[in-house]
């Protein structure tokens, strides 16, 4: 999948950056250490922007190519800060059967962005995620950690408002 | 002296739907109350009814509470915990009898069911080591580790007929005698709690309701093939699941069930968390350990195989969650009775995420050999809303569409792939009249590419062919020879990919091709999609008999395609109309068709 790269100019603090170096030092001779890295990065920074990548690969002594890879690799690593609301509509089987691509359309209207986006107040974001194992109450979207479940198109609005 | 424990559900779904603020309420219920010293609240993993849920069983009752609510917690402390008496009200109430059900066993949901894999979950707290314990935990390995010699454990589980619930169904004892006898430094025992199925989730119930199961059959397996290190490879989307691992885990290491010279008996055995990024082909084996090494989940071509050449280049076995929660059962009762249920070649149980189109949505664990129609019907409490059954799915994205003549098939790994279609994991997904078969198999085909890794060409290019040509016929323009090259596409991708993602990718549409061509036939020949989902083959007209000109239809549309005046029929000008359906929704009267 293709990764848009972001146009937000970077933030990071220094103590950030101290809590990173924190972690690679206690991590750095752990086998395979680069992925629990870049999570625990993620965690830090809430994205992996290329500055972020940079520090990583000098620290490791890993060429900046392959770290990149692998953060472009895998879903979960985001090379785009995300909202103050992160929402993420499942569009696992069992939700998508139960028609939770109309509630994906809904939201993207009602945004104005499409998956991947950002509003442009830096409120919301928004995503498409698969099986979250709430198939029980589907379709279901989460905001930030709150779960949503036996949606209907209608509800969305409302649940937006109260963000 | 406890004399009741309340289970609460702490599972994700009933987590979602309050679970938490039950808990805490429960507990200074009881307190209030006095009954701290007789009554016990413990977190739960899932009961698998999750659309019943908030969900509490109190023992030793057994009686099963559903939806409950804050509001009814003091009615049942009162009631139930004082003075003795069930509170009928919120009795889980099953919709195939009409009458309410009290305890567990009696829940048609699981009168059906055997559990084995799940037989903890919902039962002991999972996040006390005590709990599994009490319940025979550990006592599988100190048997292992006391009284057998790792042969001997492996002609246990080649005995019993265990094959790998992770889906290709490969006999985990032969796996682990290939692995045993390949020397080596050093060994590495890997779990595969990746769970990449998109609507599945019975691997996250194990470790969440019962991790420690997990744990037990890994040192087992370690010992067995001599191994010393561990790893689970675990969905980072699984928090809880997560955590209670991490949990597990120490508390393991306290009690010295993992370390080093576990039951003094010199064995040494460790486990490592390792978090997965979102990245389906990383279910794949080789994948898998070239993720743990810190790298792109690329797959390799195999051999070498992970039992000679795995995780950092040493022999490795990987085997799924639910494969290792049948492990310990395995070893205490003896791999006479784990064969003695199932069929002939699919021995034991398999758990199924049932989900859809279906009244129970849950975890169901049945013996192999059951029929689809009795987990459908019997389990499942058949479809919502009077609809038709269309099809089940399994297998996820490498599986496919069983059509209802094959409702009576006996489910086991043989069987279903003989009918197009795979054990998979464990997804069920059932759908009805009103899914599309063609969207369906689009569905599947744009996860898997999106998923592709892209390493080989057929796969990266093939998936991406078959998409656009789903897209054409979807759109409505697709031709009588697009399914022919479906059909050639999907099985040169099959032949020629290097590894399983490609290799079943086209599952969905070869089966949705073969059970329902009158599907793709509407689509193609009359421009028609028989269930109406392909929006740009469906229109929306007025029935101008049914229509009372009560202007609701036009006020409410977005664009204003609706023309007509208060008390007549009104009309739809179908070059405005977007295919919304507001109208339909609105209408009181019925008047709206979606043709
Ligand atoms: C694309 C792909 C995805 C897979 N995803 C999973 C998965 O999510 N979980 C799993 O246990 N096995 C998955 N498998 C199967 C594993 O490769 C492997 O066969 C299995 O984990 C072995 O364990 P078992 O023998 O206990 O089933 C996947 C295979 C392929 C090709
Ligand atoms: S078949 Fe697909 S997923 Fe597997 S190696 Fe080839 S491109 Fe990657
Ligand atoms: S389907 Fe939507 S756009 Fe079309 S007529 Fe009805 S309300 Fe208007
Ligand atoms: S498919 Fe949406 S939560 Fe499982």
């Amino acid at each position: 999948m293709q990764k848009a790269q972001t146009t937000i100019p970077f933030k990071g603090t220094k103590e950030q950056e101290e809590k990173l170096k924190a972690v690679i030092t206690q991590l750095r001779d752990e086998k395979g250490a680069l992925m629990p890295i870049l999570q625990h990065a993620q965690d830090i920074y809430g994205y992996l922007p290329m500055e972020v990548q940079e520090v990583i690969s000098e620290e490791m002594d890993i060429p900046l190519e392959e770290v990149y890879g692998v953060v472009s690799f895998y879903t979960q690593f985001t090379l785009n800060p995300k909202g103050q609301y992160n929402i993420a509509v499942c569009l696992g089987t069992a939700c998508y059967v139960k028609g939770s691509k109309e509630i994906f359309d809904a939201i993207s209207d009602k945004l104005g962005i499409g998956p991947g986006g950002c509003t442009a107040d830096g409120k919301f974001s928004f995503e498409a995620c698969r099986c979250i194992g709430a198939c029980g109450l589907a379709p279901v979207m989460m905001i930030n950690d709150e779960v949503y479940g036996r949606l209907v198109k209608d509800d969305v609005g409302k649940i937006l408002d109260r963000y | 002296m406890i004399r009741s424990h309340v289970l609460i559900c702490s599972g994700e779904n009933c987590t979602s739907s309050g679970s938490e603020k039950l808990i805490s309420a429960m507990e200074s219920e009881i307190v209030k109350k006095g009954l701290a010293d007789e009554v016990k609240v413990i977190k739960a993993g899932c009961f698998d009814l999750c659309s019943s849920g908030p969900n509490m069983i109190i023992y030793p009752e057994g009686a099963f509470y559903s939806n409950v609510t804050v509001a009814d917690i003091s009615e049942i402390v009162e009631e139930h915990l004082i003075k003795g008496r069930v509170v009928k009200r919120l009795l889980h109430h099953d919709f195939t009898q009409e009458k309410t059900v009290s305890s567990l066993n009696e829940v048609p949901f699981y009168q059906k069911q055997l559990r084995i894999a799940l037989r903890n979950c919902g039962v002991i707290n999972p996040e006390d080591i005590d709990e599994y314990i009490a319940f025979d935990g550990y006592r599988a390995l100190g048997k292992v580790l006391t009284e057998m010699k790792p042969e001997e454990v492996i002609d246990v589980v080649l005995r019993s007929g265990l094959r790998g619930r992770g889906g290709a169904g490969f006999p985990t004892g032969r796996k682990w005698q290939l692995a045993r006898g390949n020397a080596a430094d050093q060994k590495y025992v890997c779990c595969n709690a990746d769970e990449g199925d998109p609507g599945a989730f019975m691997d996250r119930s194990v470790l969440e309701g019962d991790p420690h199961s997990v744990l037990e059959a890994m040192a087992i397996a370690g010992y067995a093939i001599g191994a010393t290190q561990g790893y689970i490879y675990v969905r980072a989307e699984y928090p809880i699941a997560i955590k209670r691992l991490r949990i597990a885990i120490d508390q393991a290491r306290d009690y010295n069930l993992l370390g080093k010279d576990i039951f003094g008996t010199g064995f040494e055995f460790d486990i490592e968390l390792r978090l997965g990024s979102g990245a389906f082909v990383c279910g794949e084996e080789t994948a898998l350990m070239t993720s743990i090494e810190g790298h792109r989940g690329e797959p390799h071509p195999r051999p070498p195989f992970p039992a000679v050449k795995g995780l950092f280049g040493k022999p490795t076995i990987l085997n799924n969650v639910e494969t290792y929660a049948n492990i310990a059962q395995i070893i205490l009762k003896g791999p006479e009775w784990f064969s003695s249920i199932g069929t002939e070649k699919s021995k034991g149980t398999k758990v199924f995420a049932l989900g859809g189109k279906i009244n129970h949505t849950g975890l169901v664990e049945i013996p192999m050999g059951t029929t689809l129609r009795e987990i459908i019907d019997d389990i499942g409490g058949g479809i919502p809303g009077g609809k038709k059954f269309k099809a089940a799915q399994t297998g996820g994205p490498s599986g496919g569409c069983i059509p209802p003549e094959h409702l009576d098939i006996k489910i086991d790994y043989d069987n279903l792939i003989s009918i197009g279609s795979m054990m998979g994991s464990g997804g069920l997904i059932v759908m009805d009249e009103d899914n599309c078969m063609v969207d369906i198999a689009r569905f599947f085909l744009d996860f898997t590419v999106d998923e592709s890794c892209g390493k080989c060409v057929p796969c990266r290019i093939g998936t991406r062919r078959l998409l656009e040509i789903l897209d054409k016929i979807i759109s409505g323009n697709g031709e009588m020879k697009d399914l022919d090259r479906l059909d050639e596409l999907c099985r040169y991708i099959k032949e020629n990919s290097l590894c399983g993602l490609g290799q079943t990718a086209p599952n969905p549409v070869l089966s949705t091709l073969h059970y329902f061509r009158d599907e793709y036939l509407a689509h193609v020949v009359d421009k028609r999609c028989p269930a109406g989902v392909c929006k740009s083959l469906i229109t929306y007209e007025i029935d101008p008999v049914k229509c009372t000109g009560c202007t609701l239809c036009a006020r409410n549309c977005p664009t204003n395609a609706i023309t007509g005046t208060v008390k007549n029929p009104h009309v739809i000008d179908k070059s405005k109309c977007i295919k919304c359906g507001v109208c339909q929704q609105k209408c009181r009267f019925s008047a709206v068709i979606k043709k």
